[in-house]
């Protein structure tokens, strides 16, 4: 269990190099939200990607260089969100591994232990209270495995989800089950992968939601692209994009 | 193969050895009013069946029990039944069941490679003692010995177990703790907590694919 | 049919191939699915109380940990004590020298006919077949095992060996191999012909052969469990036994068992317990009527000391053997087990099979994840798998001489070099990332679909939109501080 911390007054965002890339909007949608809870958002601009990639397919240099990059663009010691869960526990959980015996390694593990996933840090240390603006619509929710096995967070975007009047939450019959995207794993055994998200698929098809929310926007590229690909009605995106959209009208 | 044995040993000595680690607190405890509840209960949901008796009474309640099941390796007449004549229950079977020809009693006093004809083929039940049980698992403790084999438990289709209401454990820890086993264990101890069950077909339940297909544990109270 | 595929994707040359072959079964996928639900059910049933379940796995885990730290002692001691009981010890470097030890034990006593009780490193070692080359057979009592031997078939699971099969496929071959068996598919008269057709070859059986689950330092006593009672029947009936283990399956004291047992048993089936827990700790006594005149305990090393010699790596020899890695694998579930062409498929054979076999032949199968983390959640001793298996994906992609790892640096790519380079060079220097994003969302939709990756990617996917600006450039014109 990650222990809750004091609402700061500064903190930093860390924006993802997925979001950079792919889904700009849901990283400001992020930042927006905890703007509007009276805190101060930091977006070092030295930032890039967590270092997963490389780490995960066994680059563990590049990984920790990039990495020691990330842990240098971060300096003061106000807590770091990041709104996808998949590269928060690459922060928190890899990186005193990563940096084991590294001159810097004291600095990692203390980059690490700031490092918050965004709908937690939106339920537990801002306790955001809600108010939906939205017409009604019934939507899904699918965590990362990251998200649910390395971060902890499980009930808390359900719980943002439930608190708004007008959605209606329906949860996946498989809630833990891996969506198949895996970073390189996707492209490297595209079959395997392609039928575990063609089972996502058609358990978010099963709930009748509008839209399936997600933390993370690997999955969600993942999804996205699996779902248009077989024609599956729905949208997909990132919680914190909907919430920004319910709440504040943008 | 001692080469074997040093080289494995030397390379195992090699690695830089790693930490050991205490052990963290562990345990489950049930309180002793509710064992023996518990020990039923979970060895029902085990397809076993549990009835309870006392010293003087169980072979006749036994003897009903096998009556109204009928033989099942299609002996002429009745059910023949291995016991162990060497032990008290078993003398007291023997002193019970005088009077009850329609129940064989086959003593199993002699090695396997002589008896294994009659029973691998030809014994409906046999009756063992038990060195206790336990509660959280619904398992039986057997200590086979000279006088009650090993193979009473397992190749006839009934195996009926004696167990003393006070000997049932809380869990297996207690058991091995209060019995202090370390000191001196049999050729086989053995665990039972149900008849011989399989599913690896389909993952459907069978019962009796190698050993007994039924398990009658019989509690005496006192 | 299920099984046929089953059998030719275990041909196909890697585990892409062999996977692709194995998804294309529909009936395959819904066995698999099917078991693996009904197992993930029972399991969790099984560990209502997560504060149980973290102080029961801690246990087990340091049990573990403590079992390998004093790993030479206690096969020492295990030896000593085994000796001072009655059985007779034998060390194994190779799985060639367990296959010639075993078929010398089972020769010296005129064996001619082996019943065996279930065992995953005589599956290993390829015992069968070697004893079938000098004239002894060896014929599996378990269901299972039973079932996949009259195929011809290998387990697809470490549990439950025939788990692809159906009750169909279970019918058709009993009437086909079994004389006189008509077609039944109900399972309790399957499950009885078993019995009737096992128990005679029990009898006329001259030596039994069985596995071990835990083996006890301090007593010198070997600990099986199991269900079905033919591993009891294994280890009685015949009057010689022989026991064959893994060198890393022995523990420090009897009182390790309770715990490790019931995490075996409530992760592996779901089960509080199985029916039966055997405690063997000698041959036959004097004046004892019944078990086996001798008994040899194989110790088997197959390439664990090397992995022993790599301190992260050695806690792939904490594993129990238990399946639930496989169970909760999406993977797995998909494939099923022949798929990992490997005596132990699944997030254990995926990082035990590559160690033993070397990188070069399995290299592949630390990839065949999504690094989900399943496994390591649900494993009753804490194997960090996820963790083993990039570990394996690094020594795989890089020559190493220090390595310890067989065949590490197998899988070199001086491509996959360059590309880490580069990535490294465009993450880790600001301007070049800013540079790298900007070109990206402005031109990167114009990349052709049939780019490498990009087509595997597309293959089940559409292609991913580009954003029309990155975030680190959006947030500046937001007003959101940026320093
Ligand atoms: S690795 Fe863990 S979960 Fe998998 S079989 Fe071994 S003990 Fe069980």
């Amino acid at each position: 269990m990650i222990p809750i911390p004091e609402k700061p007054d500064t903190f930093y965002f860390f924006g993802t190099c997925l979001i950079d890339l792919f889904y700009p909007e849901a990283g400001l949608a992020g930042m927006e939200l905890l703007r509007r809870q009276g805190i101060r958002v930091v977006f070092p601009s030295g930032q890039s990607c967590c270092g997963q990639p490389a780490r995960n397919c066994g680059f563990a240099e590049e990984a920790r260089a990039v990495a020691r990059q990330q842990v240098q663009s971060f300096p003061k010691p106000w807590p770091i969100v990041v709104p996808s869960g998949s590269c928060a526990g690459m922060m928190r959980e890899h990186y005193p591994e990563l940096f084991a015996g590294e001159a810097d390694e004291a600095e990692a593990r203390a980059f690490a232990g700031r490092v918050y996933e965004l709908t937690w840090f939106l339920v537990h240390v801002c306790k955001i209270a809600l108010s939906d603006r939205g017409e009604p619509v019934r939507v899904t929710f699918h965590g990362s495995c990251h998200s649910q096995r390395e971060m902890g967070v499980r009930e808390e975007p359900r719980a943002l989800l439930r608190d708004l009047a007008n959605v209606t939450f329906v949860d996946l019959q498989r809630p833990a089950e891996c969506c198949g995207f895996g970073g390189t794993f996707s492209v490297r055994l595209p079959a395997v992968s392609g039928a575990m998200v063609a089972d996502k698929v058609a358990d978010i098809a099963a709930t009748g939601a509008a839209e399936v929310l997600s933390g993370d926007c690997g999955c969600l590229l993942n999804i996205s692209g699996a779902m248009a690909k077989s024609g599956t009605p729905g949208r997909a995106r990132h919680i914190a994009e909907f919430l920004m959209e319910r709440c504040y009208g943008k | 193969m001692s080469n074997a044995r040093t080289a494995i040993l030397d390379r195992l000595r090699a690695a830089r050895p790693a930490p050991l680690p205490v052990l963290p607190e562990w345990s489950v405890t049930i309180p002793p009013a509710e064992r023996l509840n518990r020990f039923s209960e979970r060895l029902e949901a085990s397809h076993a069946e549990v009835v309870t008796s006392t010293s003087g009474h169980w072979p006749s309640l036994l003897a009903e029990r096998l009556k109204a099941r009928g033989n099942t390796q299609g002996s002429a007449n009745g059910s023949s039944v291995h016991y162990p004549p060497g032990t008290h229950h078993g003398r007291c079977l023997a002193d019970a069941w005088t009077d009850k020809p329609e129940l064989r009693l086959v003593a199993y006093d002699q090695p396997v490679e002589v008896l294994k004809d009659t029973l691998v083929h030809r014994v409906d039940a046999a009756v063992t003692a038990t060195r206790g049980g336990i509660a959280e698992t619904g398992t039986l403790i057997l200590w086979p010995s000279a006088e009650e084999p090993r193979l009473m438990s397992l190749l006839p289709p009934l195996h009926v177990a004696l167990v003393e209401a006070k000997e049932i454990y809380g869990t297996l820890t207690e058991a091995m703790m209060v019995q202090n086993w370390s000191a001196g264990l049999p050729t086989n101890a053995l665990l039972i907590s149900g008849p011989s069950k399989t599913a690896d077909i389909e993952q459907t339940l069978a019962y009796g694919v190698h050993g007994p297909k039924e398990l009658l544990v019989i509690v005496l109270d006192p | 049919m299920g099984s046929n595929l089953a059998t030719s994707a275990a041909t196909a040359p890697d585990f892409a191939a062999r996977a692709s072959i194995a998804l294309a079964d529909d009936g395959l996928r819904r066995k698999f699915r099917r078991a693996m639900d009904g197992l993930m059910t029972k399991r969790a049933a099984q560990f209502p109380d997560p504060e149980a379940w973290t102080s029961l796995r801690a246990r087990g885990a340091a049990i573990r940990r403590r079992s390998l730290a004093r790993l030479p002692q206690l096969l020492e001691q295990l030896e000593t004590r085994c000796r001072a009981n009655g059985i007779q010890v034998h060390w194994a470097e190779t799985s060639a020298d367990a296959d010639r030890i075993i078929q010398g034990i089972l020769t010296d006593h005129g064996v001619r006919t082996l019943i065996k009780g279930k065992s995953m490193v005589s599956e290993e070692i390829h015992l069968n077949d070697f004893l079938a080359e000098h004239s002894i057979s060896a014929v599996e009592s378990d269901l299972g095992e039973f079932v996949i031997q009259l195929a011809h078939e290998t387990p697809s699971h470490i549990i439950m060996p025939c788990i692809h099969k159906s009750k169909e496929d279970v019918a058709t071959l009993f009437r086909d191999h079994i004389p006189n068996q008509a077609y039944t598919d109900d399972v309790d008269a399957l499950t009885a012909t078993a019995r009737r057709v096992l128990r005679e070859q029990f009898a006329g059986a001259d030596a039994g052969l069985s596995g071990v689950n835990f083996a006890i330092a301090e007593t010198g006593t070997l600990c099986l469990v199991e269900n079905e009672g033919n591993g009891r029947l294994s280890t009685t009936l015949p009057p010689l036994h022989v026991a064959v283990m893994g060198l890393e399956k022995v523990v420090e004291r009897l009182e390790d068992v309770p715990p490790l047992l019931s995490l075996l048993t409530r992760s592996a089936t779901g089960q509080a317990i199985t029916t039966y827990v055997n405690f063997i700790s000698s041959p036959r006594k004097e004046g004892e009527q019944d078990g086996p005149r001798e008994v040899h305990l194989v110790l088997l090393d197959n390439g664990r000391t090397r992995i022993f010699g790599d301190p992260q790596l050695q806690e792939t020899l904490a594993c129990i053997r238990c399946g639930a890695c496989m169970n909760h694998c999406p993977v797995y579930t998909r494939v099923g087990g022949h798929a990992y062409d490997a005596v132990y498929p699944g997030p254990i054979g995926k990082i035990l099979t590559p160690q033993i076999d070397g990188l070069a032949t399995a290299g592949d199968l630390p990839h065949a994840s999504s690094l989900c983390g399943a496994c390591g959640e649900v494993c009753p001793v804490a194997i960090p798998i996820p963790n083993l298996l990039v570990r394996l994906r690094g020594e795989a992609a890089h020559q190493n001489s220090a390595s310890t790892v067989m065949g590490a640096g197998a899988r070199h790519s001086s491509v996959e070099d360059w590309v880490w380079r580069g990535w490294r060079l465009m993450h880790q220097v600001p301007l070049f990332y800013r540079v790298a994003t900007r070109v990206l969302t402005r031109i990167g939709n114009a990349m052709p679909a049939s780019l490498p990756m990009l087509n595997a990617w597309t293959s089940v996917r559409t292609k991913p939109r580009f954003a029309r600006r990155p975030l680190n450039e959006l947030v500046r014109s937001r007003g959101f501080d940026h320093e």
